[in-house]
């Protein structure tokens, strides 16, 4: 059959509505591909192959029978383990949560790619609780980045980034909270789309920062994140913060092109600490677009301490109750963490959350002048598996933290982001930033670039 | 605040908070807690008025 390793979901979608292949064969060489690389890439935790293929042969009886089946249809796609998945405990990382009994229905997310015919085969690797941006697990082991399988994937969504740029799926959604989306699509090199907060509904999956929470698609094209992303759109009253806006389908006008756009390159806070592997996906994507400006983010070093602070305190009193019963059994290095945002001042948190307002107000005057804004995703491209430190402007830091250096301020304020991979010997990611609710500007400007071969998601030799 | 004093505060705030804390976790606690107080520190230095909102809902 044809090779569906690096197809796109859409090419698949297309290949199964004509008959070329059938929905079974596609899952048949997805659990494949699969079985023979995750021991190396350790992207899945959990494969549903039964349910999989019983859905696949639901899906060919239906083509049969001569139903035309959604845009999806027959599109293998996995989820990061905080999804809920009927029959799964949502481990969301943890070796806690894995107590938990089986998840009784599906994330809204799955029900709704489903709903367009994808098929769900599994759920991915990530850092415990969402609270990391390498993709290294104690408990499962790390995510293993295609790339280079000694380098970390990014995270937390580690195995989202792995499984996709590995070629075991075309498409994987995650979850962003700091930079969870961005960080393993830029050091995996792939697309990443973290929508505007509110936009895409988080019913079903385990929170870590409800007021910073964002779920989206990973892919290897621009057009796979626009197809899924519209899959997904729409109200849902179950989760308090999705929005009530009609949905806005991106459809093909991601190939409307950039012109009239006015896209600015983000300076000052996002011209420090930068490695020259990540200046230069920079200078290679500004040079692509016709870029007029150069702007400072109105105290944009701020706006990522606000975004820690407010992630440690929250993310510390969703697990006060674990840390009290069971500290032990988490990760040591969340567990610490998580204790020490345990005791975050109060003024500090109440600041950082008065602070997140005057800053957003502060960005939307800013996006009078400009339609979208171009900034790096991640300070260097992927670190090695163990590494604890690196050095940026010539201080020596942490990476669990610091990775996120660039994606905290975005997502501090919910605006809607696609990370697009410039291709080298390893891949590292832009950031296109759009105003809030403008995702398909992010979209065209990416589509622009993949276009015009600037960004790619890059084939690793090996997978 | 000196390592000393800071790891009396967090085993005093962790008794409070129920949290059993080993020995062998203070050191990473307390760089964790270095990293919050400098970045809280940042955010609490600049300057907002008594009028400003928070918003812990945030609508983008």
């Amino acid at each position: 059959m044809t090779d569906i390793a690096w197809q796109s979901a859409s090419a698949i979608a297309a290949l199964v509505a004509d008959g070329t292949v059938t929905a079974r064969a596609v899952i048949e060489a997805t659990l494949a591909r699969i079985g023979l690389h995750n021991g190396v890439l350790n992207a899945f935790t959990d494969v549903v192959a039964e349910r999989a293929l019983r859905r696949a042969d639901l899906i060919d009886a239906r083509r049969r029978a001569g139903q035309t089946g959604g845009p999806l249809t027959g599109v293998p796609f996995a989820v990061k383990n905080l999804f809920d998945v009927k029959g799964l405990p949502t481990r969301a990382g943890s070796a806690i949560n894995r107590e938990r009994p089986a998840a009784e229905v599906d994330s809204e997310l799955v029900v709704r790619l489903e709903a367009a015919g994808a098929i769900l085969v599994g759920a991915l690797n990530m850092g415990e609780y969402a609270y990391d941006f390498t993709g290294e697990n104690q408990h499962d082991g790390p995510s293993r980045n295609p790339h280079d399988i000694t380098r970390m994937t990014g995270g937390s969504s580690g195995g989202s980034g792995g499984a996709v740029a590995g070629g075991l799926v075309p498409l994987a959604l995650g979850s962003d909270t700091n930079g969870s989306i961005r960080v393993p699509a830029s050091l995996c090199g792939l697309f990443g789309l973290k929508p505007t907060f509110g936009r895409l509904p988080r019913t079903g999956s385990f929170p870590f920062v409800s007021s910073l929470d964002h779920l989206g698609p990973l892919a290897r094209s621009v057009g796979d994140l626009a197809l899924s992303y519209d899959a997904m759109q729409g109200h849902d009253p179950n989760d308090p913060f999705c929005t009530d806006r009609a949905p806005h389908p991106i459809g093909g006008d991601f190939e409307a092109g950039i012109a009239g756009l006015r896209i600015a390159r983000a300076g000052d806070y996002f011209r420090a600490n930068l490695m020259p592997e990540a200046e230069a996906a920079m200078d290679a994507v500004c040079a692509a677009l016709p870029i007029d400006r150069e702007i400072a983010l109105p105290e944009a070093a701020r706006a990522r301490a606000a975004a820690y602070v407010i992630t440690t305190a929250e993310g510390a009193a969703l697990h006060m109750g674990r840390l009290r019963a069971r500290p032990g059994d988490f990760d040591p290095e969340v567990r610490d963490r998580l204790i020490a945002g345990a005791m975050t001042p109060v003024p500090m948190m109440i600041q950082a959350q008065k602070f997140r307002r005057w800053y957003r107000d502060a960005m939307q005057r800013l996006f009078q002048d400009v339609d979208a804004i171009v900034a790096p995703a991640t300070p260097c491209v992927a670190p090695s598996l163990g590494q604890k430190t690196f050095v940026l402007g010539g201080v020596e830091l942490p990476v669990r933290p610091n990775l996120g250096l660039f994606t905290q301020p975005i997502s501090f304020i919910g605006l809607p982001v696609v990370a697009v991979p410039v291709p080298g010997p390893m891949p590292i990611g832009v950031q296109i930033i759009a105003p809030a609710w403008r995702e398909d500007i992010a979209l065209r400007i990416a589509r622009s670039l993949e276009a015009a071969g600037v960004a790619a998601a890059q084939r690793p030799p090996a997978f | 605040m000196n390592d000393e004093a800071l790891d009396a505060f967090i085993l005093g705030y962790a008794e409070i908070l129920g949290i059993d804390v080993q020995p062998d976790w203070l050191g990473s606690i307390r760089a964790n807690m270095a990293v919050t107080f400098r970045l809280g520190g940042m955010v609490l230095d600049f300057p907002l008025p008594d009028e400003a909102e928070p918003a812990p809902v945030f609508t983008a």
